[in-house]
């Protein structure tokens, strides 16, 4: 065994490219050896003839140790019958082997690139070679084992000996082209995850590529009232819910509101004058750029808040058998999802906030509700829960309360309706509020009042700021 | 001879900068589907703020400034290309 | 101190708070000459001459030959004999003509400068500033005009900071004096004449700054690339793209919280360095930006960095060779699909 390296103790004999009665030359390949790095092949030192192979195929042994007992050229060599083990692989020599001339004892292919063949099925013996001197490499296995079964090894082969020792085929190469993986971005990736769409349903773009824009949105975030408290918003660290988001939503509203059947529900409604106060809006919209315009939900949800001061009754929590009054308003604002479901983020301190300031928190906590993206501050208990049926909605809703908060405050569309001023009809806007109230902690008659006192506010310049 | 009604090429591009500020707040089928002629806040199902992010974009894409008196113009995306065009866009 | 203060100072005369680059460069030198008597300036020419770029003119005139030095033609030793300066207590801000000219000094840079704090187990510190010229565009040629810091960028014990706006450029060179470590403070050839806005306020020398923010990719640049990254911004306006832009301002250390915060809600980065793409630091912060916020990702990180190739003199192929508006804009399209 020779020393391959400074470093090297010892090394395997992975293959012997001579076998007795070969003649060999000072630098022919005899035999690879591996080593701790690598395997080397062992070049002959002497001429003569090879008597006897002393280190089977497999074996380790120390630098210095005899490997092969060669013969001077022309000597006797004795006749004993080498110890040939059954495991050594002879080179093939079949009837497609390439012939035996000056490069006889080349061998094909690298051992590792022989077993790499062998795991595949595939005789090195019969592959092009385009490696140094025709030997076969990695690739040329490689792209053998992609292009077809051209170069199998026979059946008869490799039925009872190599196929059964091979553990199995290796996972480590593609064999042929497989279905092209979708090509879906991370962002889009996780996206969907977190919606609940699985990846197979995504249809790209025009590029071939699904990108964030081609998730389907508002499937579902999370369910109602608890949006994902979620500080760190990069690591999807659950791999996609096999349930549906989308389902979990619906399921989570179905659970509130069953809940909320429980609740004894008192309704009070009114219809609110909005001629003077929609006319000042736009003018103070006239005034600011459309980035900070403020449209009649947010002046409604500012009333609702600023009324909360003024009725507290209404703004807290039913905790055993007691109405525990909040000390903040905290706004519930339900907002639904393109594609159905809802979600209901607090607006903290929503009584504190001027119009404009309300304004801003709405945009955002809506933008981020629809995308999926609310925080943990979103998600902080509300006292109250406005719901505003937008102007495409219908004239009234009366909502449930999401226990255990104590009511509820609807608003329809604004709409222009006749109005009495005085004894004169107008046309005006207006629209119809509506309070649900738990009977357990207030009666209507409180109802009623905080649907005056939004009327007040709404009517109430000072509020305004 | 081209008729008078026939859309040109600035109604296009108007259209297609309408449409971008859509695909912007409401992606999708839905917007895939929409008709010049249909009313976009109710196929799209924008809410206010939806409306105004649209606004918002199409202000900020075109330098038109818009006033809310001009919505009602923006009602359809043919509607909303006449307004565009009329205020010299593109 | 925001009014420009020069007798010696050349060019057309700017409102108050109002300068050229290269006038807050000469400013913060003057402001530091003159609080500091352990601060002196060194370097080839920067005397007699004012300067390579014109940046020291004056200062020989007002503060005599003691504090503002001209030396030997040798990179290697004016750098040696600051950090020996630094060592001995001394504030030494060293100029080197162009950052080419710095690879004469390496040894001393990277051998010694960034080296003694740690392997004195921080017995000693070596408040050094070098401050060089970096970048093409000028038609100075491939000897002069290359953009080598991101390879200081790779040296730990070195901090690099790259002034892109004038207000950095005034603000800089104070904390960088106030560091205990060698600092390297890269000025791009192209920025000397641009015109901005200035205060007093010193620049924390380890942040990024957001120079113009948008939603809908994230143009990660620095130093003499920043104009060209806010030009790219504005032409993607126009075609509906909002790009934020984040100026790194300092190159070691990173300030990779920013460029992070900013990927994170724009989904999309393209990274403009003026350096050579391979092993550049726009590979750095593509790197860092897929290893941190991979699943925020809505594209493949693009960079526009430099032609590989020696910067040609030629007018002509030296700006094709330089990263363009065009290529940001068109690298920035493509993240957004």
């Amino acid at each position: 065994m020779p020393s391959l390296g400074a470093d090297m103790d010892a090394g395997t004999v992975v293959e012997w490219a001579v076998a007795p009665g070969d003649h060999v030359h000072r630098g022919d390949l005899v035999a690879a050896v591996e080593t701790e790095k690598s395997v080397i092949d062992v070049e002959c030192f002497e001429d003569g003839v090879v008597e006897r192979l002393l280190v089977p195929v497999g074996t380790k042994v120390a630098v210095g140790t005899p490997l092969a007992v060669i013969a001077p050229e022309g000597a006797t060599p004795a006749p004993t019958p080498a110890p040939t083990p059954a495991l050594t692989p002879a080179p093939a020599p079949a009837a497609g082997t390439p012939e035996r001339d000056g490069a006889a004892s080349l061998p094909r292919a690298t051992p590792p690139v022989r077993r790499f063949a062998e795991r595949l099925g595939l005789d090195v013996a019969r592959l092009p070679g385009t490696g140094p001197h025709g030997t076969v490499t990695h690739a040329d296995v490689r792209a053998a084992a992609s292009t077809g079964t051209t170069a199998r090894t026979d059946t008869t082969d490799t039925t009872d000996t190599t196929d059964t020792t091979v553990p199995s085929p290796t996972p480590t190469v593609p064999p042929a082209a497989p279905a092209e993986r979708p090509r879906i971005t991370p962002y889009a990736r996780r996206l969907a995850a977190e919606r609940g769409t699985p990846p197979e349903a995504l249809r790209p773009g025009a590029d071939g590529v699904v990108r964030a824009r081609d998730v389907p949105a508002g499937t579902g975030a999370t369910p109602t009232r608890t949006p994902r408290p979620t500080p760190q918003p990069t690591r999807p660290t659950t791999p996609p819910s096999p349930r549906p988001a989308a389902q979990g939503m619906r399921a989570a509203i179905a659970a509130r509101m069953t809940r909320s059947l429980a609740i004894p529900q008192y309704h009070v409604d009114s219809v609110l004058e909005l001629g003077a106060p929609l006319d000042r809006l736009r003018e103070v919209n006239r005034r600011l750029p459309v980035s900070e315009r403020i449209v009649p939900a947010a002046l409604l949800l500012h009333a609702t808040a600023r009324a909360a001061r003024r009725v507290p009754e209404l703004n807290g929590h039913w905790v055993d058998d007691t109405l525990v009054p909040a000390t903040t308003v905290a706004l519930g604002v339900v907002v639904s999802l393109r594609g159905g479901g809802l979600l209901v983020p607090t607006i903290p301190a929503a009584d504190e906030l001027t119009l404009s300031e309300l304004m801003a928190a709405l945009r955002d906590v809506v933008a981020r509700a629809r995308t999926g993206r609310l925080r943990t501050s979103d998600a902080a208990d509300a006292g109250l829960t406005v719901t505003d049926l937008g102007e495409t909605g219908g004239h009234s809703v009366h909502g449930r309360i999401f226990p255990p908060q104590v009511a509820l405050v609807g608003f329809g569309a604004v709409v222009r309706r006749p109005w009495a001023e005085g004894d004169l009809l107008g046309v005006r806007p207006t629209v119809t509020a509506t309070l649900t109230g738990d009977h357990r902690a207030t009666d209507g008659v409180v109802g009623g009042r905080f649907l005056h006192a939004i009327d007040d506010v709404l009517h109430d310049t000072e509020e305004w700021s | 001879m081209i008729p008078a009604d026939a859309p040109t090429a600035r109604d296009e591009a108007a259209r297609a900068l309408v449409r971008a500020g859509l695909a912007r707040i409401a992606p999708g089928p839905d917007l895939d589907a929409l008709e010049d002629t249909a009313d976009l806040r109710d196929a799209l199902e924008l809410d206010s703020l939806d409306f105004l992010a649209f606004v918002e974009q199409l202000s900020r894409t075109t330098g038109v400034r818009i006033e809310e008196d001009d919505y009602p113009r923006l009602r359809t995306v043919a509607s909303a290309a006449a307004f565009l065009t009329a205020a010299g866009v593109p | 101190m925001s009014a420009v203060t020069s007798a010696a100072a050349p060019g057309t005369e700017l409102p108050p708070g109002r300068m050229t680059y290269r006038e807050a460069l000469r400013e913060s030198l003057r402001e530091a000459l003159r609080g500091d008597e352990r601060v002196f300036v060194m370097g080839e020419d920067v005397g007699r001459y004012g300067g390579c770029f014109a940046v020291t003119l004056g200062l020989l005139e007002e503060f005599g030959p003691e504090r503002v030095r001209d030396t030997p033609l040798s990179e290697s030793a004016f750098v040696g004999a600051g950090i020996g300066a630094a060592l001995g207590g001394m504030r030494p801000v060293v100029e080197i003509m162009t950052v080419n000219f710095s690879l004469l000094a390496l040894d001393q840079i990277l051998n010694n400068a960034a080296t003694l704090a740690h392997m004195s187990g921080g017995q000693l510190a070596v408040p050094l500033v070098v401050r060089m010229t970096t970048g093409a565009g000028r038609q100075l040629a491939a000897q002069h005009s290359h953009s080598l810091e991101g390879w200081y960028a790779h040296i730990p014990g070195l901090r690099i900071v790259a002034p892109a706006t004038v207000a950095d450029a005034r603000g800089m060179l104070a904390p960088a004096l106030a560091s205990p470590d060698p600092v390297l403070l890269f000025e791009h050839a192209g920025l000397y004449a641009s015109e901005g806005e200035v205060d007093d306020t010193p620049v924390a020398l380890d942040g990024a700054a957001v120079r113009r923010p948008g939603e809908d990719v994230t143009l990660v640049t620095y130093g003499g690339m920043l104009p060209t990254a806010l030009a790219a911004a504005e032409a993607l306006e126009a075609g509906g793209i909002a790009a934020e832009v984040v100026d790194l301002r300092s190159l070691r250390p990173l300030d990779e919280a920013t460029v992070l915060a900013s990927v994170r809600r724009t989904h999309r980065l393209v990274v403009v360095d003026e350096g050579w793409r391979s092993g550049s630091l726009a590979a750095e912060v593509a790197a860092r930006v897929a290893e941190q916020a991979f699943y925020d990702l809505d594209a493949p990180p693009e960079r526009v960095c430099s032609a590989e190739v020696p910067v040609p003199y030629a007018a002509h192929l030296e700006r094709a060779a330089r990263p363009a508006v065009d290529d940001v804009v068109a690298a920035a399209r493509r993240t957004v699909g």
